[in-house]
């Protein structure tokens, strides 16, 4: 038998072994039959010393070429066994991904606060920065700073809850013995005295926060609600920076088919004082049942800041000109989801929580 | 206000599509809350009754025969009982339909045959009064179409929302003179004369003691007057405007209160000795009896209108006195046309409970120079509805007190452009404010014109308030749109953003946020098992139920999570933020108020107070100490702990008690976290920031260690100690295994720690993590009453 014959043979029994395996163990088990020194192919090295120097390339060629094949096959089996186990793996794994026994545990924020957030957050891309202040308040800080001296008529627009704080009571300044020191504040306006007195022009600054009146709680109204009031003062405001800005935040907050329009108020804070409309949401201006087929729905009040507030907090209204503006927080939730009434909001019922 | 087209058109030549012409008065700040257009009412009828008789199987309803024109009589059947024979009434034939939608039809009512219906006002839509059938005047001629014959074919009502300072528009000619100006129409308030005789001086006197309080007072004397039926064209616009008609004299007053914003006051004259009538403030201890047979007592403020012998007889601008009522007998009367503080109007309307449409136009402030024109206005039609006419004796007694000073104010085009946004000419200016009564002159500076606020509007004193009328004339919407930008980025503040994360966690945690009445019921407090000595109470409550300001969140939640189980939502897991009062005075003189955050858990143990003080802990990079305490106000007896951050006391944990539990029907244990948010937050920004801690390339070893520890030693002690024997190596330690067995001495559990070691320069050798371990063993066992376990 030529040493080709021999090589050839080996490398046929190698292969034969290898096509004799089953699985990954037993492939392993006879790769020292296949591979080294001592394997079918490795004993034939010494082949090579017993042929002549002229065709030792030859037969060194050979045996690589064998080994090789064999290397191959050896690998090819190797793989088929491996895809084989991982598929029988993955199938032992195989889940039903709609047995998951999670009970979803996420909490929620109360509808309010979740606007309250909205619009601090269109406020802020405006430009503006967010204050607060004291929910018990003084008289001075609620209503006359604001232009609203004691027995001021438009503080009858106002049904406020007093607080009862002994000897405090009253510090003095109502008339006639009626009106008393401090109060729960009954709009977000006193924080903006403390803005204005505590800071120096320009001012951009909205106000959130919660409020109180002497209301019965009915469908639209409650003792304690939230409001967001904002504030502008700077050189050369003037009321139509206001229409703008008005404009601006409620195409950002309501979206672009919604815009805004101011109509002549009164409130004793500001001069010229309007009221302000946006185009109905629900009907987008078509006019419905929500808007009284006008198109628009009243938002809130605004107006510029009258001369009286802005000395009062020391500002010099030849110099600074401002506006403000404010509106209800819970209404705007309401609408939003066509909530019929006020008191659902307060309940606290996990149900309606849950919901948003 | 309501205002009606025809009344209007009296007043200026006013013209329109109705809609556009509500558009123009709500840009004009008189808000249309309802634009009518009076349903024409086509079907309806004048017709005379011609007989009345029982209906023979029912006795709620009566046979009715109408006549229209010169025909048969028709039968109908009717509920009402209140016509006669011979009298007009509206009556609806077959198929018209009525202003409810409902048509009529020919019915057979318990075997009568009915073929129309005779009308109330209400059902017609002409006014309220359901109480019976309309009766008509006699002059009306029969088969007519009802609202042609009462002129009110194609008329408008408008209902306007009118703003506190606009007194001027709380009357029909003031809303012409407005609107007549945008539409830019001519306005004319006729001057209305009446003939006189004799002298009134002899009759009557008026004297004021108190100028501030009236500082005008026109009055005249009257009469012949007898009290009937006013006219049905003066009854249908007191009707349509809200207003009852009574009689004559009461009509005649109230239209005059409607068109000119003037209210005023009849005395019957036999009634007031030698005529006097006097205006002083009231003193301490005065009463008086009101029209309306009530006695009331008067305060010093009070206006009062008195008799010669300084007695009361009415309460100025808000009631008349009983004493010198008009009555059936009347025949000579003064009428009154004051004009009062509106402060002290305010005040005393307020107080004694009687707003009405007087004491709502005086509050405001009445035009004080238009006293003669409404007085003359009400002789004129007074004259006009009585059958016969009055005599008018005299002159118009005139007397003034302080009255206020006309203001000009210098007006500059500059500030006025500035302050709209729009650059006006001073001509423009001049053109929008003239119409309304404001008069314009001309001064030395091309920029200031000199403007005079006429009497109606009280309102106006400022330049500012100028500028408010030149932009409603103008028209708001015309102004443009300008977008001022601040110098500044926006953003919140770091308490602000850290309050919204803190809130997130919460959220994270499972937690929904509620929103609880902040006020509380005076038992609340000690329901929850609170102690408070002095809560803020408000002082004029609308209910006790709700007199006392939140002094903790824990019973607005408790009754949160209890309203939740009686709707079968048991586990509900609540959380809220807000602030909590304390009588006691900040720096201010304001009760102290703090935020804070508060969780209750229901169904839950401590522990998940406690889990989630960690995960906040976690978050924020903020270390809480934990100090068991034994009975904490609310709390479960010996379930609660307080919280520190360093030596300062932010709150507290733990489990709700069982008895406050019971109380509130609430079923489960209820797991109760509280913090001061304004400290945590205050805390939390401190730690923002600090450097971090480069991560170890180095392996680390992990160390268990438990000891058998002494009841009375926190876990936390040991913990403490661990962290401070294991040194700069540790990199974290944690509880991870606490059991209680007989297997173990009497009063004594087992706290089990993982610790992991890790140095920044150098892997651990086994003996310097043996070092460690030791140094650790020794130095828990030698500060407490613990041992190794084995």
């Amino acid at each position: 038998m030529s040493v080709y014959d021999q090589i050839a043979e080996a490398k046929a029994a190698s292969v034969g072994e290898i096509e004799k395996t089953g699985d990954l163990e037993s492939l392993k088990a006879i790769e020292p039959m296949l591979f080294g020194k001592k394997s079918t192919l490795g004993g034939l090295k010494r082949l090579m010393g017993e042929v002549d120097a002229q065709e030792r390339a030859d037969v060194g060629q050979a045996l690589n070429e064998a080994q090789l094949f064999v290397r191959e096959a050896h690998e090819a089996a190797k793989k088929k066994f491996e895809l084989s186990d991982r598929r029988a793996q993955l199938e032992t794994e195989r889940l039903d991904l709609t047995e998951s026994l999670h009970v979803a545990n996420r909490g929620h924020l109360h509808l309010v606060t979740q606007t309250m957030e909205r619009l601090e957050d269109v406020f802020v891309g405006m430009g503006f920065t967010v204050s607060e202040g004291p929910q018990a308040e003084t008289d001075w800080y609620n209503f006359e700073a604001l232009n609203l001296p004691a027995a001021h008529p438009a503080r009858s627009m106002f049904d406020t809850l007093y607080l009862d704080l002994g000897d405090r009571t009253e510090i003095g300044d109502g008339e006639g013995g009626e009106a008393t020191n401090i109060l729960l504040r009954t709009h977000t306006s006193p924080v903006q005295v403390r803005v204005m007195e505590s800071t120096a022009p320009p001012i951009y600054t909205v106000c959130p926060g919660r409020v109180f009146r002497r209301d019965t709680a009915d469908a639209s109204h409650m003792p304690v609600f939230h409001q967001i009031e904002g504030l502008v003062v700077d050189r050369g405001i003037s009321l139509a920076d206001l229409a703008g800005t008005l404009n601006e935040f409620t195409a950002a907050y309501f979206g672009g088919a919604i815009s805004s329009r101011l109509r002549p108020s009164y409130f004793p804070f500001t001069e010229p004082s309007a009221e302000f409309d946006i185009t109905c949401v629900i009907c987008e201006g078509d006019g419905c049942q929500t808007c009284q087929r006008t198109g628009w729905i009243e938002l809130g009040g605004c107006g510029m800041v009258h001369p009286n507030v802005l000395a009062n907090c020391g500002v010099d209204s030849e110099e600074w000109t401002g506006f403000a503006f404010g509106f209800g927080i819970d209404r705007l939730a309401l609408m939003r989801y066509g909530i019929k009434d006020l008191r659902d909001m307060y309940t606290n019922d996990v149900r309606f929580l849950e919901q948003f | 206000m309501k205002v009606l087209l025809s009344w209007l058109r009296e007043f200026a030549p006013i013209e329109g599509d109705p809609y556009e012409l509500a558009d123009h008065m709500s840009d004009l700040g008189m808000a249309v809350e309802e634009t009518r257009i009076l349903n024409p009412l086509e079907g309806v009828v004048v017709a005379r009754v011609a007989d009345l008789r029982p209906h023979p199987k029912a006795d709620r309803i009566q046979l009715v025969d109408v006549e229209i024109e010169n025909g048969d009589p028709m039968q109908v059947c009717c509920g009402a009982f209140n016509m006669s024979v011979g009298d007009l009434i509206p009556f609806a034939t077959i198929g018209t339909v009525m202003p409810d939608g409902m048509e009529i039809s020919q019915r057979e009512m318990r075997g009568e045959m009915s073929n129309g219906m005779c009308c109330s006002a209400a059902e017609l839509g002409l006014g309220s009064d359901h109480d019976g059938i309309m009766i008509l005047p006699e002059h009306l001629e029969t088969g007519a179409p009802l609202m042609q014959e009462l002129g009110l074919v194609g008329d408008i009502l408008w209902d306007l929302e009118i703003n506190p300072n606009r007194p001027d528009a709380m009357s029909v000619a003031g809303v012409a003179r407005d609107l007549a100006a945008r539409l830019d129409v001519p306005f004319e308030i006729p001057e209305w004369t009446v003939p006189s005789s004799g002298a009134a001086e002899d009759l009557a006197s008026i004297q004021i003691d108190d100028g501030v309080l009236c500082p005008r007072f026109t009055g005249r004397v009257l009469r012949g007057v007898t009290v009937g039926k006013s006219p049905l064209w003066m009854q249908m616009r007191l009707t349509l405007l809200g207003m009852r008609p009574i009689n004559s004299v009461v009509d005649v007053s109230n239209y005059v209160m409607l068109e000119l914003g003037t209210p005023n006051h009849t005395y019957d004259l036999s009634l007031l000795p030698n005529g006097h009538i006097g205006v002083r403030r009231a003193s301490d201890g005065e009463s008086i009896t009101t029209l309306d047979d009530q006695e009331r007592m008067l305060q010093p403020n009070d206006g009062l209108i008195v008799n010669e012998a300084d007695e009361p007889i009415g309460i100025a601008g808000v009631m008349g006195g009983a004493s010198t009522e008009i009555s059936d007998t009347t025949d000579s009367v003064l009428v009154e046309l004051a004009c009062w503080e509106p402060r002290s109007i305010a005040r005393t309307s307020q107080r004694l409970g009687l707003r009405s449409e007087a004491s709502a136009r005086f509050e405001r402030g009445t035009d004080w120079q238009i006293n003669v024109t409404a007085v003359q206005r009400f002789c004129h039609l007074l004259n006009e509805v009585t059958p016969g006419g009055i005599e008018i004796v005299g002159e118009v007694l005139d007397v003034a007190g302080t009255t206020p000073d006309s203001i000009s104010v210098p007006v500059r085009t500059s500030r006025i452009s500035m302050l709209l946004g729009r650059d006006f000419s001073s001509e423009e200016i001049r053109n929008l404010l003239t119409p309304i009564g404001f008069d314009v002159e001309n001064t030395d500076s091309q920029d200031v014109q000199l403007v005079t606020i006429p009497s109606f509007r009280p309102d106006t004193e400022t330049e500012t308030d100028i500028a408010e009328e030149v932009a409603r004339h103008y028209g708001y919407g015309k102004l443009g749109a300008t977008v001022p930008r601040s110098p500044d980025a926006g953003h919140l503040s770091p308490q602000q953003k850290l309050r919204r994360v803190i809130r997130q966690v919460m959220t994270g945690a499972g937690l929904i946020e509620a929103m609880p009445n902040p006020f509380l019921a005076p038992d609340d407090i000690t329901k929850a098992a609170l102690i408070v000595e002095e809560p803020v109470r408000l002082l004029n409550p609308l209910a006790v139920e709700e007199s006392v300001l939140r002094p903790s969140l824990l019973p607005g939640l408790l009754t949160a999570v209890a309203y939740n189980y009686s709707h079968r939502n048991m586990g509900a897991k609540l959380f809220e933020t807000g602030p909590v009062f304390e009588a006691s005075e900040d720096s201010s003189g304001l009760p102290l108020e703090t935020e804070h955050l508060a969780a209750l858990i229901s169904n839950a143990d401590a522990f998940a107070a406690t889990s989630l003080l960690k995960d906040l802990a976690s978050t924020l990079k903020l270390e809480f100490q934990l100090t068991n305490v034994d009975g904490l106000a609310g709390l479960h007896p010996t379930r609660g702990a307080k919280i520190n951050i360093g030596d300062t006391e932010v709150g507290s944990l733990g489990e709700v008690d069982p008895a406050v539990l019971r109380s509130y029907e609430i079923e489960d244990r209820c797991a109760w976290l509280n913090l001061r948010l304004d400290l945590v937050i205050e805390a939390a920004i401190s730690v923002e920031g600090v450097s971090y801690q480069p991560v170890s390339t180095f392996p680390s070893s992990d160390v268990d260690l438990a000891f058998a520890v002494g009841e009375q030693v926190q876990a936390s002690e040991i913990e403490m100690t661990l962290r401070k024997a294991a040194g700069e190596e540790l990199q974290s330690l944690h509880l991870f295994d606490v059991f209680r067995s007989g297997q173990l001495d009497e009063g004594v559990r087992s706290l089990a720690f993982s610790m992991r070691l890790q140095a920044k320069d150098k892997t651990l050798t086994d003996e310097e993590v043996g070092v460690v371990r030791q140094r650790c063993i020794e130095a828990v066992e030698s500060a407490h009453p613990a041992s190794l376990r084995a």
